[in-house]
């Protein structure tokens, strides 16, 4: 019974990602252009060569552990649309670690990735004191913790021996904080590729683990089924849905790490946020909140995000990329248009 | 002492200038989540308004030409977000969540599209730009200065108390209010359900698509991809910090815009105070929460708000 619910799941994805793809073809014809020429070049855009192949896992690290981030919320019946602010302040600690402190690789990375990792469980775990405490709903105190973390970065950017003078950047972090692969650098040339991609696979596998064979697990699941029902059972709801956030939270912090320390290397003045949180919750809900699913949701996003970059060399817009995603999310919301489109085709089959 | 009271007279006519845009996307989350539909894509509908406001504006030369084409395109994008939600029973979060990816995308795709590749609407020039009606009856001074604001603002509030009347007063606010708090007893007595989810929803988007406008067509004279930026989100903050009510969605988007002006007011550096401009940009946020954490703890909206309606369903 099981096996066939996930079955059906999966069809249900990979229909709407193909509805996704052929709402991205009309908005490309519409527009004039070739949607088959347009694919081509997304696709060699990203399998093409190692280098382009690194670049897409580069961009798809980040988006992977945000959206484990915000499944891992939904999980335990929370709305985490603060991975955005989570994502930022893992940065932030990431970078000051990175750049002022003293030390061997091995001390140095394990530092930064702590600090960023306890900086985003930290933030939101804000969020969840104050659901638990005063109930306010975790969609708006995230929100607004979004903009503070964002005018929080700004100031750290901008502190006197951070900033490097006349540029609106940090000053980048050391070498022993680094986390890019060089010894890839022969085949994947200037892509960034770095650890980070492993990271990512390895929460994964934790998250996972924590999530189907813990008692938290366990107990934070059962207050995302039923709060009340959990309370009944011996479960603390208000200590479950701070702990939910918190971990929910590590998570983004450790994408602001991963791209710290192996993409951008500091950080820099924004005017509004960069959209990993975002677009964390788009993977979340492709990847259907399992952590494979998300693994799988994040390479999708990051190569069309990467491959969509590609589309300017014909001219086309690489908006397109977030029709297609837009449209997949929709049409995986709307999952009852296509079990009535499924079904009617059976039903057809029977009578013919 | 003119000098304080210029100072208070820009206060409030920046509060009024920023407040305009959440008053309408906030209105049309009042409208949408009392009928018992959650809409967390004003956002997007408010991006693809403030787009469409401005290119509208931009090829016509009359802003009401555009701000109506921005009631309509926001519209539309409801229309979508009506569909997979009361009639395919999707999750009304993730649908909204999609609005939010295809609104903005269409936006700026039909932008380069229209204008060389550039995500950036041209400005529209000062004529074409929303009208402020009083300008040159005020005597010179601090009425000036606060009232002679663009006529999007009144509108905004004109719509708050056509709002509230609707929503208290009228055959349609009573039954629409009925379907937020218990789909089926309003069925049972009559009441479609699903035609007013779809106009409320609907009506929802037009306003978003306003509030949109507002910003291009008035704040700012052109559309650019970080406009909206967050806006949208803070209009949805606003209308539950409101209580899900009219006045209380206006009296929160003022008290966010009041925020916004003091950002200002405090950056002017005739003030005297020596802050980081990134720590002052934190304040209106800050007040939000703490007036959430002091004032409004534990507020609950409409019984049926998100709830699925499926007629005939036990």
């Amino acid at each position: 019974m099981n096996r066939i619910k996930i079955n059906e799941q999966l069809v249900y994805t990979l229909l709407s990602i193909v509805l996704g793809f052929l709402i991205g073809a009309i908005v490309l014809a519409i527009a004039g252009f070739n949607p088959l020429s347009a694919y081509a070049v997304m696709i060699k855009g990203v399998v093409g060569n190692p280098r382009f192949i690194g670049w897409t896992v580069v961009f798809a690290t980040p988006l992977i552990l945000t959206g484990l981030s915000v499944a891992f919320a939904f999980r335990t019946g929370l709305f985490n649309i603060g991975a955005e602010g989570q994502y930022i302040v893992g940065s932030i600690a990431a970078a000051v670690v990175g750049y002022f402190f003293n030390g061997p690789a091995i001390i140095h990375i394990p530092l930064a990735i702590l600090a960023g990792i306890l900086a985003g469980a930290l933030w939101a775990a804000i969020a969840g004191f104050l659901k638990a405490k005063f109930g306010i709903h975790e969609v708006i105190a995230t929100i607004m913790l979004n903009w503070i973390a964002l005018y929080l970065s700004n100031f750290v950017v901008t502190i006197n021996g951070f900033q490097q003078p006349n540029t609106e950047a940090s000053y980048p972090i050391k070498q022993s904080a680094s986390l890019a692969i060089s010894f890839l650098k022969p085949i994947v040339g200037t892509a960034k590729v770095n650890w980070g991609i492993v990271i990512a696979l390895l929460a994964a596998i934790i998250i996972y683990y924590i999530i189907f064979k813990t008692t938290l697990g366990y107990e934070l699941r059962a207050v995302g089924y039923n709060k009340f029902a959990a309370e009944y059972g011996g479960i603390s709801v208000n200590k479950s849905i701070i702990i939910s956030m918190a971990i929910s939270g590590a998570l983004s912090g450790l994408a602001g790490v991963t791209q710290v320390l192996g993409v951008s290397g500091k950080i820099t003045i924004l005017a509004a946020a960069e959209g990993y949180g975002f677009d964390g919750i788009a993977v979340s809900l492709i990847g259907a909140n399992s952590p494979f699913g998300v693994m799988l949701a994040g390479l999708l996003f990051g190569g069309l995000k990467y491959g969509g970059s590609k589309l300017q060399t014909i001219g086309a817009p690489p908006e397109v990329v977030s029709i297609v995603i837009g449209s997949i999310i929709y049409f995986i919301a709307a999952s009852s248009i296509v079990k009535i489109a499924i079904n009617k085709i059976r039903g057809g089959r029977k009578n013919g | 002492m003119d000098n304080i009271i210029t100072s208070i007279a820009i206060l409030l006519s920046t509060t009024l200038m920023y407040s305009t845009p959440l008053i309408f996307t906030s209105l049309g989350g009042v409208f949408s989540e009392n009928s018992g539909v959650v809409n967390i894509g004003l956002e997007g509908m408010m991006t693809i308004g403030a787009f469409t406001g401005a290119a509208v504006t931009v090829f016509t030369g009359n802003p009401w030409i555009g701000f109506i084409a921005a009631g309509l395109a926001g519209g539309f994008f409801a229309l979508l977000h009506a569909i997979a939600s009361v009639t395919f029973n999707a999750n009304q979060v993730i649908s909204g969540i999609a609005i939010n990816f295809l609104a903005p995308g269409i936006a700026i795709f039909i932008s380069k599209i229209l204008f060389d590749g550039s995500t950036m609407t041209p400005s529209i020039s000062l004529n074409d730009k929303m009208p402020r009606y009083l300008n040159g009856i005020l005597p010179k001074g601090f009425f000036d200065t606060v009232f002679n604001t663009y006529a999007t603002t009144y509108l905004a509030f004109i719509f708050v108390a056509i709002a509230w009347f609707v929503l208290y007063k009228t055959r349609f606010g009573l039954r629409l209010r009925a379907v937020g708090e218990h789909p089926r007893a309003a069925d049972t007595l009559g009441v479609s359900v699903y035609k007013i989810r779809y106009v409320c929803v609907i009506l929802s988007g037009i306003l978003a698509g306003f509030g949109g406008a507002s910003m291009s067509l008035a704040i700012v004279s052109t559309f650019r991809p970080t406009l909206v930026s967050g806006q949208g989100f803070i209009a949805l903050a606003a209308m539950i910090f409101g209580k899900w009510k009219p006045q209380g969605a206006m009296l929160a988007s003022l008290l966010f815009g009041f925020a916004n002006g003091l950002v200002v007011f405090l950056g002017n550096p005739n003030i005297g105070i020596n802050i980081s401009e990134h720590l002052l940009s934190m304040i209106p946020y800050i007040i939000t929460l703490l007036v959430l954490i002091f004032f409004v703890r534990h507020v609950n909206g409409p019984a049926a708000n998100g709830e699925i309606y499926e007629k005939g369903e036990r």
